[in-house]
């Protein structure tokens, strides 16, 4: 592939294509996953007191919740569009991998939202109460389980595994479903999305109800959601951070250089310091390589701590990651680049001789993609684990953006541990029916909506571009994987897409300002 | 069976009917789902795999993006 100036141009807009639509996308993911979780508590609620204030309520809660959901909807659709259209060779290269998880996603857990879905909002008075009970729980858990088949599929980018490749269709074929499905990177991913997710539908019905408190409005109303959404929203504040942990404990492991970059930790060491906040310099203003911070507050040993559970392990660096570090057995990055290109070259060698007919030749070069055999074995471990590493041309391309990944994760656990404070105090001056007399507080809770989506954005930057060369980590940069189509159509699309995705996300935000201030069912 | 399919339909007819502030939203949505599948797809999408006639000829163009170094 020539990295002609086209090539490179097509390359960064489709990257930032799909960073746009998928951004887009998951402006509404996390609010369908949450909130449909809180209006099933409070029509539970409802199923069991018969009050129908709690009717009123639940139904306010959903109103908006199928606002947000019809949109959503449009917007994920256009993801898995892309990767035909955009991403074709990453598309063929991960096969059945993506394929089954994003099918059992469609079959499984799409159908189930929608059936119920219908019963959910059509169905009062309609059908038993019962039923729509059972339909709107439905509708919540079918949510989730789309969520997790998505993410199974992200977590198998960030850490390849439960798989064989294929020389012989250029694809990777699944040998074990269950490794993929249970891999710590899934099982972490998911359970730290979801939960991040119940809590910004927490901070969002907080939000809401502030305002009604701040017209003096439907007080009731109000101060009953607070009363389940700062609960809500606490348990899950904690189990985002409690995930949010193991998670880092898992990239240490299996993204070593996503976790130095995260922290913009240069140089390795042993009782490695957590940077809690720090203004990091360019690299043109640094005078020594220790000079990376204008000021920085470090807490020794954390990291050390949080990635091996250890205050005494070692934390490779980015030096370490990029020139090897034979003492703690890290290759450089120049080596995977050499294994890799063998990889590739005895990739196209196959090729070559099945082309050319030479089947004997080309019969042993596919032994060595064959996990059965020492041969193959031997070459999969120490060559083709490398491979995405051979279309790179120096190092230093293994490098994400620092300063991106650094302020990233700092907006992100900074805002997520504020929120628990939040959530506290809020309950707190809730119970004591003091809320509506601290506007200060009020004013607080309505300005945590737009930076809790901001902070939910900033972990998927973390997640995705921490990931970067890679479009899967290690087997296939971002370069290898685009279609070759020219720029000009991605550059026309993107701003196309822009368009039309921000008029989308404007009509939500009216018409759900518009149903925020119609409130509730008249009584 | 028939009854229940019927019934179906019309649940669904009503709910649908009945609607106000979903009606302009799934209008909304169905409008960009055309904008992005039936005309975006058509001027700016070329199919670049479907255009194989063959999963061979799919697998070998793949293997040939995949084995063609930068600056190749």
């Amino acid at each position: 592939m020539p990295m002609d100036a086209d090539f490179l141009q097509m390359i960064d807009w489709s990257r930032a294509q799909f960073a746009m639509t998928a951004m887009y996308h998951w402006l509404f993911v996390p609010l369908t996953l949450g909130l449909g979780f809180l209006v099933a508590i409070m029509e539970t609620i409802y199923y069991r007191t018969g009050d129908p204030f709690w009717r009123r309520t639940t139904r306010f809660w959903m109103r908006l919740f199928a606002v947000n959901f019809a949109i959503g909807v449009a917007t994920g659709l256009i993801l898995e569009f892309e990767f035909g259209t955009n991403w074709s060779n990453y598309s063929h290269f991960v096969g059945d991998i993506f394929g089954a998880p994003l099918a059992v996603e469609g079959i499984m857990a799409f159908f189930l939202e929608a059936t119920f879905f219908a019963v959910m909002f059509f169905g009062w008075d309609r059908v038993s109460r019962r039923f729509h009970l059972a339909s709107t729980w439905l509708v919540a858990i079918g949510a989730s389980l789309s969520a997790l088949w998505i993410l199974v599929a992200n977590a198998w980018m960030q850490y390849p595994v439960g798989m064989t490749f294929n020389p012989e269709t250029a694809r990777n074929e699944m040998t074990s479903f269950w490794e993929v499905l249970l891999s710590p990177v899934a099982i972490n991913k998911f359970f730290h999305t979801v939960s991040s997710a119940y809590l910004l539908s927490a901070v969002f019905v907080i939000g809401v109800s502030a305002w009604f408190l701040l017209k003096g409005r439907e007080e009731r109303m109000a101060r009953a959601s607070i009363r389940i959404a700062t609960i809500w929203g606490l348990v899950f504040a904690l189990f985002t951070a409690l995930t949010g942990d193991k998670s880092g404990a898992v990239i240490a492991e299996v993204q070593p250089m996503k976790l130095a970059a995260m922290e913009a930790h240069y140089e390795g060491g042993a009782k490695a310091p957590l940077v809690a906040f720090g203004v990091v310099k360019p690299e043109h203003l640094r005078q020594t390589p220790d000079d990376l911070f204008h000021f920085k507050v470090a807490i020794p040993g954390m990291l050390s701590a949080m990635s091996y559970r250890d205050v005494d392990a070692y934390v490779a660096g980015i030096d370490d990651l990029l020139y090897g570090n034979p003492q703690q057995g890290i290759l450089s990055a120049a080596e995977k680049i050499e294994r890799g290109k063998t990889a590739i070259e005895t990739l196209a060698a196959f090729r070559a001789a099945r082309k050319a007919g030479e089947t004997m030749r080309a019969d042993s070069l596919k032994a060595l993609f064959n996990p059965d055999t020492e041969a193959g074995k031997s070459f999969l471990e120490n060559y083709f684990a490398y491979f995405g590493y051979g279309y790179l041309s120096s190092p230093e391309q293994t490098v994400p953006n620092v300063p991106l990944l650094f302020y990233s994760f700092r907006i992100m656990v900074g805002w997520g541990m504020f929120l628990v404070l939040l959530m506290l105090i809020v309950w707190w001056q809730n119970r004591k029916g003091t809320l509506p007399r601290h506007r200060w507080l009020l004013w607080l809770m309505m300005l945590a909506v737009p930076i809790t989506y901001v902070a939910s954005q900033a972990g998927w930057v973390l997640a995705e571009v921490g990931r970067q060369p890679w479009v899967i980590q290690n087997l296939l940069p971002t370069s290898a994987a685009v279609s070759g189509i020219p720029s000009g159509s991605v550059v026309v699309t993107f701003f196309l897409f822009l368009l039309l995705f921000t008029g989308l996300l404007v009509a939500e935000v009216m018409i759900l300002c518009k149903q925020i201030k119609i409130g509730p069912d008249k009584v | 069976m028939w009854q229940i399919a019927v019934r179906i339909y019309r649940f669904y007819r009503d709910g649908f009917r009945q609607m106000t502030v979903g009606r302009t939203l799934w209008l909304l949505v169905l409008l960009k789902l055309f904008i992005l599948f039936a005309i975006l797809r058509l001027f700016f999408f070329p199919d670049v795999l479907n255009r194989f006639p063959s999963e061979e000829e799919r697998n070998d163009f793949v293997l040939e993006q995949l084995t063609t170094l930068p600056n190749d």
